[in-house]
């Protein structure tokens, strides 16, 4: 039996994997998996919090997260190729349309 | 009695339909509704007076004006004694001058609008002296105020006319401002504006107080001064003398108007009128008094060096209103109201006169560049000579009685009365000065004007000289009906009939002072005469020397004592410049609109600052975010 | 209820007079034709008017009460009503909104080229939304109405106004939305100290603590002065009057500030009585500055839209003042010179916009001799200044003697100051009249490529009721002044009754406290 504490620390290193992925990487695409790491990263924690509670609440709320995972995958993207029509470029530093 | 209300309404109707109508289809066929319309006024008027006389006195409300809480006045109309006099006067001399305008306006685009303005300034006259409230006299103040306007301005392409007919208002507003107060004032104290019922109540103020700054002061003598702030302007005495003058831009027959029949005699009416108010008050009377007093002399001597043959007469008009408010003054209204009279005939007559002159010359106004008119002129000369005769007060011409009377009044009025009748008396010699010193200057003499002027000379059509001859007469008769009782027993007669409005008393004194005081005056005529005689027939380079001998004085008296100057520069331009430096460029423009514009400017630049935060760099929010994240969690973990 | 009284006639007449233009600029929605806008904008104008006219005729002069009351459960649950209603002050006001709505109609016909259908649509709501701020008796009801006004007249300015029409659409929506927002704060309190409900009679009939009165009261201060404006916060006023459209300008001058005014009326006066009473003072203060301050900017003013609107500053000024005189005289001089006010300077601005159109300049130095180019424009110019000085005859007379007369009654010292204006007044306005319509023509417009054209049909048609009203007002202002007695009355009534009763005094030193 794997202990508790293992899942919730290959959770927080996917995590950081993540957030590092999130903040280092250039391109846009690199940036959308890193999101999904961190998402999913939560989903294990979830999962493996419903298992040691025997509480069928966090399964549910990974469903959401699954959920909304794919909308935001979808909708991203989207607007990624969008963008990509108009400046033929995927690197977030090159992309500051919202500069104040 | 209602159908006296038609006196005003006759000439409102004929501005209405001349002023509608009059450009496109009327046209030079004005005098046609404006004629008959004023002598109907003029019929009705001797139909009043013939009313009043048998002893009806005429006192109509028509309508609720205006009604707010307890404050409520009425259109409503007063006839008596002194109203028909006045009625009298207005529609003789407006009907004779409507007459004499048809020939002096002949030809002029505006002939329309000249006789449309002429109507309502006689209508408004009309509601001033029919009013049997205050607020409805100074509707007819206001709006005779506003005739003179047009009329002054009526050729307004010129811009001495527009500026003289826009002085006359405004100076007049000045006036109006204490008149109107003192109207408020009037009601707050006895709480009505009716004539009458306040002359019955007029008890009630005695001994009242008003608390102004600090001070108490007589609570009636504030309101008879603020009244007569009113009569100063709309009677051009001093110091709001200034727009009378210059009101000689507009055409001749309506400084006619203004001088003789309308307007000016407003102030005077209205001090007569409110004479149980001002007897009440002898501070207001004195003021009164010396006010008059002194305009009388000021004007005399401007008049004593103009060139312009109007300018001298309307110096002239101011000088004699100075002797009307003197007789109110007084206290002889009686006095005060026959002088109104018999000046407007004479000095209709003068203006009418010189308007003639005028035309004949092709609108020339100088008497430099007149002389020896009497040969081409013989009609005018003669009516001239008698409105002269007239006005400088030889017997038995009709300024003789009233301004005897005066003069009698003031000397018999204590110490400030003989004062003042010394004034008074100086007055006349200087008048009968300069009133020669226009007829030599005129009529006597050769020719000083072109050649083509001199080709051009005529007497006047006979539209013009009828009204002249009609005028001459009453400058000769009019002052017969008040012969002095001294000469004539129950000679007096205007005296007698006005009586139960404005009281009758004779002057105290002996026969022999009586005497006294009306050969002085005879004898002041005469000498005023001679000297014009001599120095502008006999000696004629007189003049010069004179003029030379005493220069700084000439100057001040040409130039008017510089009261216009002085008025625009301590009032007209430091406003002109306190507006618009001041207040428009500097508190307007700099300090509210500082403000206005300085704050959201203000946040603006702290937006500026604050909006470099945005980088639009999606790392850089990660980068915070993930900040924020492990923040909180640690505040969580270690501040708990 | 009892200070109320419902609806008598068959229909609904305000929400009819309120909506019927809102129903219009829903049909315009459907429409291209710019002639046929116009005249169906017309219609409606007119058609608005029509059914405004029972509330005149058919008004009981004699009672107080809210009258042709409608009153409707609109969200029960925060006591919110659909309420309206009109008295003796609000009466007046209606019809004068309908009137000068259809002779914004006439004088744009020309004038407006570009969207004409949006420029339509937004009179139309404007007129909706200003009848409802003047009828609605629910503070819910009329703060829609206070701020949806703003959205039309925004774009009126900032769409079809002049070179500089952004700054001034923006400055005059910021200007009034900041006053508007403390007065929102007040109504909120007052709904919570008054029990619950936005009932504005029923708030009315209060009795707020003292020092509470004097916050809301400056609270509602800050939207009605701004409205007004009072000095020292008018000066969106004369960017505002001269970017608007003439149609904008009319508007602006003739309903929307009075609003400021009425509100003082309506809400101020009959809810903070103490406060008011103890504002007196200052308010007659402003008033006084308002009135020589205006004068005085007017008498340099080069630019002839920016003096009648720096005039309404004074003109308005003499409105306050006769409010805050606390007497049937200065209340009644002040409601009746509103309406002259809306009145005068509303055909004053018709007339700019008229000339406008001709010579294209708003400089009164390009301008000169024109009496003899365009007579009858002339004409009715000189009827309107000599309105707007307040000769006798005229309504502008009526109003400011009784303004002047108010005050004198109140403190003397104010009706003295005041009555200089009215020396200014004739200053600037003659001044004007002599620089614009005397002296020698210009030659551009006698003989250049610009000949201007005297009145014509419309034109004169939009001039002449208002011409017709001020000699109505001037010579039988009964008419009018017999709408406001009794409502002035009770209001002052209601003021001298509740001020100071029974609740420390309102002074100088429990203000100190308040801090």
């Amino acid at each position: 039996m794997v202990p508790l504490s293992w899942y919730i620390v290959l959770s927080a290193l996917m995590f950081s994997i993540g957030v590092f992925g999130f903040l280092s990487r250039r391109n846009l695409i690199i940036i959308f998996i890193s999101i999904e790491l961190m998402l999913n990263s939560v989903n294990i924690s979830l999962v493996a919090f419903s298992h040691y509670l025997q509480s069928m609440r966090g399964q549910i709320l990974v469903f959401f997260v699954i959920t909304v995972a794919a909308a935001e995958a979808a909708i991203g993207l989207a607007i990624l190729i969008a963008f990509y029509r108009n400046n033929p470029t995927i690197k977030v530093d090159e992309i500051n349309l919202l500069k104040g | 009695m209602l159908k006296y209300i038609l006196i005003p309404l006759l000439p409102l109707l004929s501005f209405i339909i001349n002023i509608l109508f009059g450009r496109n289809f009327i046209k030079d066929k004005a005098h046609w509704i404006a004629v008959p319309a004023v002598a109907g006024s003029f019929i009705l008027a001797v139909s009043a007076f013939m009313d009043v006389q048998a002893g009806n006195v005429i006192n109509v409300n028509i309508y609720n004006w205006i009604v707010s809480g307890n404050f409520n006045v009425t259109i409503g109309f007063l006839i008596d004694q002194l109203t028909a006099i006045m009625l009298i006067v207005v529609t003789s001399i407006s009907t004779l001058i409507f007459i004499y305008s048809i020939g002096y306006m002949h030809g002029d685009g505006g002939y329309y609008r000249f006789f449309s303005y002429l109507s309502l300034f006689v209508f408004s006259m009309l509601m001033l002296v029919m009013a049997n409230n205050f607020l409805l006299l100074y509707f007819g103040w206001e709006a005779v105020g506003l005739c003179s306007y047009f009329l002054i301005g009526f050729w307004f392409h010129k811009k001495s006319a527009a500026d003289a007919g826009k002085k006359a208002f405004i100076v007049n507003r000045f006036g109006d401002f204490g008149f109107g107060l003192g109207v408020i004032l009037v009601y707050l104290t006895f709480g009505s504006l009716d004539y009458l019922k306040i002359f019955s109540n007029t008890g009630i103020v005695l001994g009242q107080t008003i608390n102004i700054f600090g001070n108490d002061i007589d609570l009636i003598t504030l309101i008879c001064l603020m009244l007569f702030c009113g009569a100063i302007g709309k009677s051009a005495q001093i110091p709001l003398h200034v727009w009378l003058p210059d009101a000689m831009e507009g055409p001749t027959p309506v400084s006619a108007l203004i001088h003789a029949a309308t307007m000016v005699t407003a102030g005077v009416f209205m001090v007569a009128r409110c004479n149980p108010l001002f007897s009440l008050s002898h501070t207001a009377m004195n003021t009164v008094a010396v006010v008059g007093g002194v305009t009388a002399i000021f004007a005399a001597t401007i008049a004593l060096v103009q060139n312009d043959i109007k300018r001298v007469i309307a110096y002239s008009t101011v000088s004699q209103l100075g002797y009307m408010f003197l007789a109110l003054g007084v206290g002889a209204y009686s006095a005060g109201i026959f002088h109104l009279y018999t000046h407007a005939y004479f000095k209709a007559l003068l203006f009418l006169g010189s308007g003639s002159v005028i035309h004949a010359l092709h609108n020339e106004q100088n008497m430099q560049n007149m002389g020896g008119l009497k040969k081409y002129m013989p009609i005018t000369y003669g009516v001239f000579i008698l409105a002269t005769l007239s006005i400088t007060g030889i017997p038995p011409f009709a300024g003789f009685f009233s301004k005897d009377e005066i003069l009698w009044r003031a000397y018999s009025g204590g110490e400030l009365g003989k004062f003042l009748w010394l004034l008074a008396t100086v007055a006349a010699l200087l008048t009968a000065f300069y009133s020669w010193r226009l007829i030599f200057l005129t009529f006597h003499g050769r020719f000083r004007g072109t050649h083509e002027q001199e080709h051009h000379l005529h007497e006047s059509p006979r539209v013009i000289t009828v009204p002249l001859m009609l005028l001459a007469i009453g400058a000769v008769a009019a002052g017969w009906v008040g012969i002095p009782p001294l000469l004539m027993e129950h000679g007096d007669k205007i005296g007698e009939f006005l009586a139960p409005v404005l009281g009758h008393p004779h002057g105290e004194g002996s026969h022999a002072e009586e005497m006294m005081v009306m050969g002085m005056s005879i004898l002041v005529a005469a000498a005023g005469w001679f000297i014009a005689y001599q120095m502008y027939v006999k000696k004629t380079d007189l003049p010069m020397k004179v003029g030379a001998m005493f220069q700084p004085l000439y100057k001040l008296l040409y130039n008017k004592y510089y009261v216009d100057e002085l008025y625009s520069r301590i009032f007209v331009q430091p406003v002109l410049k306190l507006s618009d430096k001041v207040i428009l460029g500097f508190f307007d423009a700099k300090i509210i609109e500082g403000v206005v514009n300085g704050v959201p400017n203000l946040i603006g630049a702290f937006s500026n600052k604050f909006r470099k935060i945005q980088t639009g760099l999606l790392s850089n929010y990660g980068l915070v975010m993930a900040i924020g994240a492990l923040a909180i969690i640690g505040y969580i973990i270690f501040m708990r | 209820m009892e200070n109320i009284i419902l609806n008598q006639l068959s229909y609904p007449i305000l929400s009819w007079t309120v909506f019927l233009p809102v129903i219009g600029a829903l049909f315009l929605l459907f429409m291209r034709n710019a002639t046929l806008i116009r005249w169906t904008t017309l219609l409606v104008t007119a058609a608005t008017l029509v059914i405004s006219l029972p509330l005149l005729t058919t008004f009981d002069k004699g009672t107080y009460k809210m009258q042709f009351v409608e009153k409707h459960g609109w969200i029960p649950s925060w006591g919110i009503n659909y309420f309206v209603g009109i008295d003796g002050i609000s009466v007046l006001f209606v019809f004068l909104t309908t009137l000068l709505s259809i002779l914004c109609v006439l004088v744009s016909w020309k004038a407006i080229e570009t969207k004409v259908k949006e420029f339509h649509i937004a009179i139309l709501t404007l007129e909706a939304g200003m009848l409802g701020v003047f009828v609605a008796l629910d503070f819910f009801l009329f703060y829609i109405f206070w701020e949806a006004m703003l959205i039309p007249m925004f774009l009126l300015i900032g769409v079809w106004g002049g070179p500089q029409r952004v700054y001034a659409a923006i400055k005059f929506f910021l200007y009034t939305l900041v006053g508007s927002v403390f007065m929102l704060v007040g109504i909120v309190v007052l709904y919570f100290i008054g029990g619950n409900t936005l009932d504005i009679l029923a708030l009315s009939a209060v009795q707020y603590p003292v020092k509470l009165q004097f916050w809301l009261f400056l609270a509602f201060f800050s939207a009605f002065a701004v409205k007004v404006p009072m000095f020292p916060v008018h000066t969106w006023l004369p960017d505002a009057h001269t970017e608007a459209p003439t149609a904008g300008s009319v508007i602006l001058a003739g309903v929307l500030i009075k609003m400021g005014a009425y509100g003082f009326l309506r809400f101020s006066m009959p809810m903070f009585p103490d406060a008011t009473k103890f504002f007196m003072k200052p308010m007659l203060i402003l008033s006084v500055i308002a009135i020589i301050y205006g004068a005085l900017v007017c008498l340099a003013q080069k630019d002839l839209k920016r003096l009648i609107a720096y005039s309404s500053v004074s003109h308005m000024g003499f409105v306050t003042l006769g409010i805050f005189a606390l007497n049937s005289q200065g209340l009644e001089g002040g409601i009746l010179q509103m309406l002259n006010h809306g009145v005068i300077t509303g055909a004053l601005f018709l007339m700019i916009g008229i000339i406008y159109e001709r010579t294209h300049t708003r400089a009164i130095a390009d301008y000169g001799g024109f009496a003899g180019l365009v007579p009858w424009f002339a004409g009715l110019f000189m009827v309107l200044t000599l309105a707007s000085i307040g000769l006798p005859g005229t309504n502008g007379f009526i109003g400011e003697f009784l303004i002047l007369f108010g005050a004198f009654k109140a403190q003397k010292i104010y009706g003295v100051l005041a009555a200089t204006g009215v020396i200014l007044g004739a200053g600037y306005m003659l001044w004007l009249y002599q620089r614009i319509f005397w002296e020698k023509p210009n030659p551009d417009w006698t003989s250049g490529p610009h000949p201007v054209w005297d009145l014509n049909l419309r034109e004169i048609a939009a001039l002449v009721p208002l011409v017709a009203l001020i000699f109505w007002i001037g010579f039988y202002p009964d008419t009018f002044l017999s709408y406001m007695h009794s409502s002035v009355e009770h209001l002052l009534e209601n003021i001298n009754k509740r001020a100071y009763a029974g609740q420390e005094n309102l002074t100088a030193r429990t203000i100190m406290e308040i801090f």
